[in-house]
C-alpha cells in the first residue's frame, strides 16, 4: 500500500444519502480481474448517458449535468458524500474506482461498515464528521488542505479537526500491509488452531 | 452478567485482541466466488505466500455464470476468464469446487449450508455481502472485501473491531401468507438501512422460533440491508436437525460432541444488548418495495407515500429521487404497480421451500401476457433437482415460466439475465438499487409468494387474493 501524502484540492460535493456500491462501480466491471483502471466507470451511470462495457474502450457522451463532468473537478482528490454511502455490496471495485479517479479522501456523516474497511486497506482516508462540521467546511471555500498527522481539513478560512483510528491512521502514514502484521504472529495462530483442532474437531 | 450470542462466537474466535481495540479472529470457514477472489489470489502470488488451510475454503462459480445452455462454454469471453480464473486459481491450491458441470453447483450461500459445509459455531466469511446469511445457523457470519480475502487466504484470521449487540425482537404470530422477506423489509422499512451500522443483530422472539430453516437464512441474508454486516440466530432442535446428515457435515461421536457444543450457542437469558427494537408482525400485509433503497418498502395494501406527509419531511428528496427513477408518482396505489418481468431466485430467495411456495400459487394459471418474462431460477443444482423430483419445474413451465440453471443470475445482472431500460421487475432478490439489475431497470423487492402472484395478475396484488 502506497503512504498516505497529504492532500490540497478542490472538494466535489455529492450529498445524495444511501449511495450504494452498485452506483459507484455498476456490476459489469466487476468482471476484471486486476484492481487497476476503473476510474473511468465511477459512478459510471450518473456519469455517462450511454451503457458502457469493461472491454468497450470507445468514447461515451457524458452527463454533463453531473458534478464530476465540470472540468473543475477533473483533478479533485478530495470528495463530500451523504450520510451511509458505500452501502450495499461488498465490492472493493467501489474503493479501487474512487482511487484511480484520483480521490484521496472521503468525507460524510457516516459510511457503510464493509466499504469504510476496503478504504483503509487501500490507503483512501475516510472521515466521519458530523453535519454542522460539513455545512461548515463547505460554507468556507472551495478547497481544502488535508494534514493526517495532525487531523487537520484547513483552509486560509477554516480549521476542522477530524477523529481517525490510531490504528488505521498509523497504517496510512506508514503504508502498512496488514497480512504482514498479521504473520508477525504466525506461532499464536498455530498454537489456536492446534487447540481449536483438538477441542473442537468438527470445525475442520 | 450473561452474554450474548454475538458475544460467544466473537469469544470463541479471538486469537489476539491489540490495544487499540482490534482483534485478530480465526476463520473456520472461507466461502470464495469467481467475481471477488481473482485479485485476492493474485497479491497472494505476488508476495510469495503461502495459502494458511486449503480445507478451510470451498469455492463455487455463481455470480457470473449463464442460466441457460449449461451444456457448452460461457459465450461472455470477459466472463469466462473469470470463471477460468478460479478454476485455475483452485487447481493450483487443490481447492475444494463445485463446477458449472457439478450438480452442487449453485448461489454460494445456498451451497455451503446445504453440503453442511457451514455448521453452528463457525466463522464464516466470504467476499459477499449477504454472508450474513450464516448466521440463521449460528455462525459468525459476515462479508468481506478482496483485500480481506487476500489477508485471511494469508493468516486464515480477520481483524475486527467488535460490533455492538442489537436484539431485534420479533412479537406475535406471522400470518400465513407474511413471509420472513416480508418481515426482514418491515424491518428494514422501520430502522432503515443504516439502522444496523456498527451493529450485529441478533432475531429473537416466538415469530422467529416459528421459522424454518430456510425462512431464517432469508431473514439474516437480508441483515445486511440494514446495515448490519452479522445477524443471528440462537441454536435449537431445528438448528441441529438441518445440519444433521448433510453431506459434510459431522457424523457419529462428532456429531454427539459438536451437539454438545452447538447447544450453548445461545443467547444468555441475563445478557443485555446495546440496543433492543421490538416488532409484533401479527396482522402485517405483504410487503413491496417501491423505491431505491430497501427501506422504501410499504405493505401492498398501501399507497406510496404522500411527499407532503410530515413524517416524511427530512426524507422528501430521496422519495423524490426514488420515485422519479421509478417511474412512479406519490399516493399511488402499490397494487396498481404493472410489471415488465418476474424474478424469482437469488441467494435470499431461491431455495426449495420457497419453489414449493411459487408452485402452490401458480399451478394451473397462467403468466400474464403483459409479463414479458417470467425466470425461475433455484438457488443450487440440488436444489433443481429436488424440485424437479417434486414435479415443480412441469407447473412452473406450463404456467408460462422459464425454468433455469443455478447462479445469481438477475439479482445483480452480471450475466445476460437482466432488465432492460426502463423495464419493471419483481423480483425475489435483496437490492432495488438504481440499475442494479440493469442500467434504468425498476426493481420492486417481493416475497416469492408476492412474485408468484404478480406474475398471475401482470401488477403487484395481496397475495391473499391470487389464492
Amino acid at each position: 500500500m502506497n503512504k498516505f501524502k497529504n492532500v490540497t484540492s478542490i472538494i466535489v460535493n455529492i450529498p445524495r444519502k444511501n449511495i450504494d456500491t452498485d452506483i459507484i462501480i455498476p456490476k459489469q466491471y466487476l468482471k476484471a480481474v486486476t484492481r487497476e483502471g476503473f476510474g473511468n466507470f465511477l459512478f459510471d451511470d450518473w456519469r455517462y448517458l450511454e451503457p458502457g462495457k469493461l472491454s468497450d474502450k470507445k468514447e461515451r457522451k457524458k452527463n454533463l449535468d453531473f458534478v464530476l463532468n465540470l472540468d473543475e473537478y477533473s483533478n479533485c482528490e478530495i470528495m463530500i458524500v451523504g450520510d451511509n454511502f458505500g452501502c450495499g455490496s461488498s465490492r472493493e471495485h467501489a474503493v479501487w474506482a474512487l482511487i484511480d479517479f484520483g480521490i484521496k479522501v472521503i468525507i460524510s456523516t457516516s459510511f457503510a461498515d464493509i466499504f469504510y474497511s476496503n478504504c483503509f486497506k487501500n490507503g483512501l482516508l475516510a472521515i466521519i464528521l458530523d453535519e454542522k462540521e460539513i455545512e461548515n467546511i463547505k460554507a468556507n471555500g472551495k478547497s481544502y488542505s488535508i494534514n493526517l498527522e495532525e487531523q487537520l481539513i484547513y483552509n486560509d478560512n477554516l480549521k476542522v479537526k477530524f477523529e481517525i483510528d490510531p490504528r488505521k491512521k498509523q497504517a496510512l502514514i506508514e503504508g502498512l500491509d496488514d497480512i504482514s502484521e498479521t504473520l508477525l504472529l504466525k506461532d499464536k495462530i498455530k498454537n489456536f488452531e492446534s487447540k481449536r483442532l483438538k477441542e473442537k474437531p468438527w470445525l475442520f | 452478567m450473561g452474554k450474548t450470542l454475538y458475544d460467544k462466537l466473537w469469544e470463541d474466535h479471538c486469537v489476539h485482541t491489540y490495544e487499540n481495540g482490534y482483534s485478530l479472529l480465526y476463520v473456520d470457514r472461507h466461502l470464495v466466488h469467481e467475481v471477488t477472489s481473482p485479485q485476492a489470489f493474485d497479491g497472494l502470488k505476488i508476495a510469495d505466500r503461502r495459502l494458511w488451510r486449503k480445507e478451510s475454503i470451498m469455492a463455487v462459480p455463481d455470480h457470473n455464470v449463464p442460466t441457460l445452455n449449461r451444456g457448452g462454454q460461457i459465450n461472455d469471453p470477459i466472463s469466462k476468464i473469470q470463471v477460468d480464473k478460479l478454476d485455475e486459481n483452485c487447481k493450483t491450491h487443490n481447492l475444494l469446487k463445485f463446477d458449472l458441470q457439478d450438480e452442487r453447483q449453485g448461489i454460494v450461500h445456498v451451497v455451503g449450508p446445504e453440503q453442511g459445509l457451514v455448521v453452528p459455531g463457525m466463522l464464516v466469511v466470504c467476499g459477499d455481502s449477504h454472508t450474513s446469511t450464516h448466521g440463521a445457523i449460528s455462525c459468525l457470519a459476515f462479508g468481506i472485501g478482496t483485500s480481506e480475502v487476500e489477508h485471511v487466504l494469508a493468516t486464515q484470521c480477520i481483524l475486527k473491531q467488535k460490533s455492538l449487540n442489537m436484539n431485534v425482537k420479533v412479537l406475535g404470530d406471522m400470518n400465513e401468507y407474511f413471509y420472513a422477506k416480508d418481515l426482514a423489509l418491515l424491518i428494514i422499512s422501520k430502522i432503515g438501512t443504516a439502522g444496523g451500522t456498527g451493529y450485529a443483530i441478533e432475531y429473537t422472539g416466538k415469530a422467529i422460533e416459528g421459522l424454518s430453516m430456510e425462512s431464517r437464512m432469508t431473514l439474516c441474508n437480508m441483515t445486511i440491508e440494514a446495515g448490519a454486516t452479522t445477524g443471528l440466530i440462537g441454536v435449537d432442535k431445528k438448528t441441529i436437525e438441518y445440519i444433521k446428515d448433510k453431506p459434510y457435515s459431522p457424523k457419529g461421536d462428532l456429531f454427539v460432541n459438536a451437539n454438545k457444543h452447538w447447544e450453548s450457542l445461545r443467547s444468555d437469558d441475563d445478557c443485555t444488548y446495546d440496543k433492543v427494537f421490538e416488532i409484533d408482525v401479527s396482522k402485517q400485509d405483504p410487503m413491496v418495495t417501491w423505491g431505491t433503497s430497501p427501506e422504501m418498502a410499504s405493505s401492498v395494501n398501501d399507497n406510496i407515500p404522500d411527499l407532503n406527509d410530515i413524517a416524511f419531511s427530512d426524507k422528501v428528496e430521496d422519495f423524490r429521487n426514488a420515485l422519479d427513477y421509478m417511474g412512479l408518482k406519490p399516493k399511488q396505489k402499490i397494487n396498481s404497480i404493472y410489471l415488465d418481468k418476474i424474478f424469482i431466485g437469488s441467494c435470499t430467495n431461491s431455495r426449495i421451500e420457497d419453489l414449493r411456495v411459487v408452485a402452490g400459487i401458480v399451478k394451473g394459471k397462467k403468466v400474464s401476457d403483459k409479463i414479458k418474462s417470467a425466470i425461475i431460477v433455484p438457488g443450487s443444482g440440488l436444489v433443481k433437482k429436488e424440485a424437479e423430483n417434486e414435479g415443480l419445474d412441469k407447473i412452473f413451465i406450463e404456467c408460462g415460466f422459464e425454468w433455469r440453471s443455478p447462479g445469481c443470475s438477475m439479482c445483480l445482472g452480471m450475466n445476460d439475465d437482466q432488465l432492460d431500460e426502463y423495464e419493471r421487475c419483481a423480483s425475489t432478490s435483496n437490492r432495488n438499487f438504481e440499475g442494479r439489475q440493469g442500467r434504468l431497470g425498476r426493481t420492486h423487492l417481493v416475497s416469492p409468494a408476492m412474485a408468484a402472484a404478480a406474475a398471475i395478475r401482470g401488477h403487484f396484488v395481496d397475495v391473499r387474493d391470487e389464492i
